[in-house]
């Protein structure tokens, strides 16, 4: 069980609001993914919800249960730290246990439950090692197992990628995704990589300066952005924003439209352009093109195998029912 | 370190310091020696002659030299336990976020910086005095019997002004190594489930483990040696009971003005380092391993 709620918390340091009243409910078994550019107020908000920070006002319910004043250990989670902030002097195997001696179980009891996790994270091999010599996946591996031998009610996690190479990256991304699967508990994982958030996430939570910009599933926020902050935030390359007569002519302040909704062609459409930079990925071919007169520069997503070539001339057209539209204060006109 | 190659240019560059110290020490080491076999008394200039290992002999069955040796380990071991102890609690201390931290800090360094003459002379004349100390002071003041520490509890009082003087060097370097500590492995602990007394056990002080040792060497060295203080204070008595080897070597070649006998003492105590030092690193120098 792990029902998260929190309702109206806010965090200060000193005078400096961090996070004014929030509220957000994290259902049981979700998978919540809190993305936003760094400094928002991530890891702050874990950190409330851990129990590591108090809070300046507000509640934090656990399972309905008042928890804002309980202490850290009593509150049934377990994080996974950045930094992974495994014991340096104690070997793989003491540092799996650690929770379970705190919590006083029997030797064998301990030994039994570090044994199942090891041969779910694979880390039998080097129970015995200490951290230090350890890989960095194989360290993640080891916050990991310390946090499941203690079935929390939910796990933390503050960016547990951020120390590894893109390869790894996206294959701890799969073993925390299946892990999720398997456990079915709740995960609250902060990240500011946009294809984390979108790749792992049941439900994602965009901050901007410690308010929640929008909540829902990736694929919502993919379609229906709330705002200009949260279309620019989720997508990649980010969505392209036209304002002027352009705009106006959508009847609004500002649209937007992602680069894999525009055609390109070089015979004919609805604007004209050059093109400048382009990147070839192999799969797709993303075209800067300027000179539109509406941006500064839009960015196209094309095949592969395009034959286009910087200076050459092209035309775009929209896809009329992408189109975003957003007014003045940035907020979307449905 | 990791080739063969810079190995042995590592060899090579750290010759010259290394040639040099050991030439610097092995002089007076190999005269020292040499004294220490021969019948040489500063009364009888000009009549030294080979004595073989008399001089040892006089001075391993001296009755003070069991004490000296007794009471060089009750100072080493008595000052150890009181600063290692007390820095790591001043060190805990010290890091807690308080008003005025900085001049906290230096007030507690600043005994470092006075001489041990100087220290244990205000510490005999102002505070341990029997009649005009500040304790008699106090214990007249609640109608009590003033203490002579220097008499009464003569090595005590030179271990508490010893461990007074060294303090301050655990506590700084106990300090650096508790604020190398990452702030996240205790909080990882906390949300482990360990109280404040089981993260101490368990985390803060296996990463102290370290520094605790480099503090328990280097003062050994320095505390095998203190002389100073005895000196001043109470001449290494009553009796011989506040006498270290250190003092008693002093007491052999310049009160008795019997280089020889002092000089014999003086191998012995250097036999007795070493072995103190072999002893040390068996026991406590993994620790600076990795
Ligand atoms: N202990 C503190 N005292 C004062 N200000 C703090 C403290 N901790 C965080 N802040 C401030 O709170 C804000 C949010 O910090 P937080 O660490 O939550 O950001 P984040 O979203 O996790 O960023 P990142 O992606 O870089 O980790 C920042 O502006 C930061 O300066
Ligand atoms: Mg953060």
């Amino acid at each position: 069980m792990g029902r998260i709620t929190l309702d109206k918390v806010t965090k200060r340091f000193g005078e400096v609001e961090v996070i004014p009243p929030l509220d957000l409910t994290i259902e049981d078994g979700e998978f919540v993914v809190f993305v936003g550019p760094s400094g928002c107020g991530k890891s702050t908000l874990l950190r409330l919800i851990a129990g590591l920070e108090d809070v300046s006002g507000g509640q934090i319910r656990i399972d309905g249960t008042d928890a804002t004043a309980v202490p850290p250990a009593k509150r049934g989670l377990a994080m996974v730290f950045q930094s992974y902030a495994l014991y340096p002097h104690m070997s793989v195997r003491k540092n799996i246990a650690f929770p379970l001696r705190m919590a006083g179980l029997s030797q064998a009891e301990q030994d039994r439950k570090v044994e199942a996790a090891a041969e779910v994270l694979n880390l039998t091999p080097y129970l015995d090692r200490r951290p230090g010599q350890l890989s960095g996946g194989q360290r993640q591996r080891v916050a990991i197992g310390r946090a499941i031998v203690r079935e929390p009610a939910a796990f933390l996690f503050d960016e547990p990628l951020s120390n590894l190479d893109a390869a790894l990256r996206v294959g701890m991304r799969l073993e925390i995704s299946e892990l999720h699967n398997r456990l079915k508990t709740t995960m609250v994982y902060v990240t500011h990589d946009q294809v984390e958030a979108m790749t792992m996430a049941d439900k994602i939570v965009v901050l901007q300066a410690g308010r929640v910009e929008q909540v829902g599933s990736p694929l919502e926020l993919y379609r229906a952005p709330r705002n200009r902050f949260v279309a620019g935030f989720i997508g990649s390359p980010r969505m392209n924003f036209i304002e002027g007569a352009e705009a106006a002519a959508h009847g609004a302040h500002a649209i937007g439209i992602r680069p894999e909704h525009i055609a390109v062609s070089t015979t004919e459409g609805a604007w004209r352009g050059r093109v400048g930079v382009s990147e070839h990925l192999g799969s797709d071919t993303f075209f800067h093109v300027t000179g539109t007169g509406l941006a500064d520069a839009i960015t196209v997503r094309a095949g592969g195998e395009v034959d286009l070539h910087h200076g050459d001339a092209v035309f775009l057209t929209p896809e009329a029912d992408k189109i975003h539209r957003f007014d003045r204060e940035g907020a979307r006109i449905a | 370190m990791a080739t063969k190659a810079s190995r042995s240019a590592a060899r090579l560059m750290i010759s010259p310091a290394v040639i040099l110290l050991l030439g610097w020490m092995i002089v007076p080491l190999a005269m020292t020696l040499y004294f220490s076999f021969l019948r040489y008394n500063l009364l009888m200039p000009g009549m030294e002659e080979w004595t073989g290992l008399t001089n040892y002999r006089f001075f391993l069955t001296d009755p003070a030299f069991f004490d000296a040796i007794w009471n060089t380990l009750l100072l080493v071991g008595g000052v150890l336990l009181i600063t290692v102890t007390g820095g790591i609690l001043l060190a805990l201390l010290l890091d807690q976020p308080i008003w005025g931290q900085g001049v906290v800090r230096i007030l507690v360094i600043a005994p470092f910086f006075v001489m041990p003459t100087v220290s244990a002379l205000v510490w005999k004349n102002m505070f341990m005095n029997p009649v005009n100390g500040i304790f008699a002071h106090i214990a007249k003041a609640l109608g009590l019997q003033p203490y002579d520490f220097l008499s009464q509890a003569p090595l005590a009082s030179i271990i508490w002004i010893v461990s007074w003087q060294w303090l301050p060097f655990a506590t700084l370097i106990l300090l650096t190594a508790l604020q190398s500590l990452d702030s996240e492995q205790l909080e990882a602990a906390e949300m482990d489930g360990a109280p404040p007394l089981k993260r101490f056990w368990f985390i803060v002080l296996p990463h102290l483990a370290r520094a605790i040792t480099v503090v328990i060497l280097i003062q050994t060295i320095f505390l095998l040696s203190v002389f100073a203080e005895i000196l001043v204070t109470t001449n290494g008595g009553p009796g011989t009971a506040s006498t270290n080897l250190t003092y008693l070597i002093y007491v052999q070649s310049l009160l008795q003005f019997d280089v020889g006998g002092g000089s014999a003492g003086g191998v012995v105590a250097i036999v007795l380092a070493n072995i103190v030092a072999i002893f040390l690193m068996r026991m406590i120098g993994k620790n600076l391993d990795a």
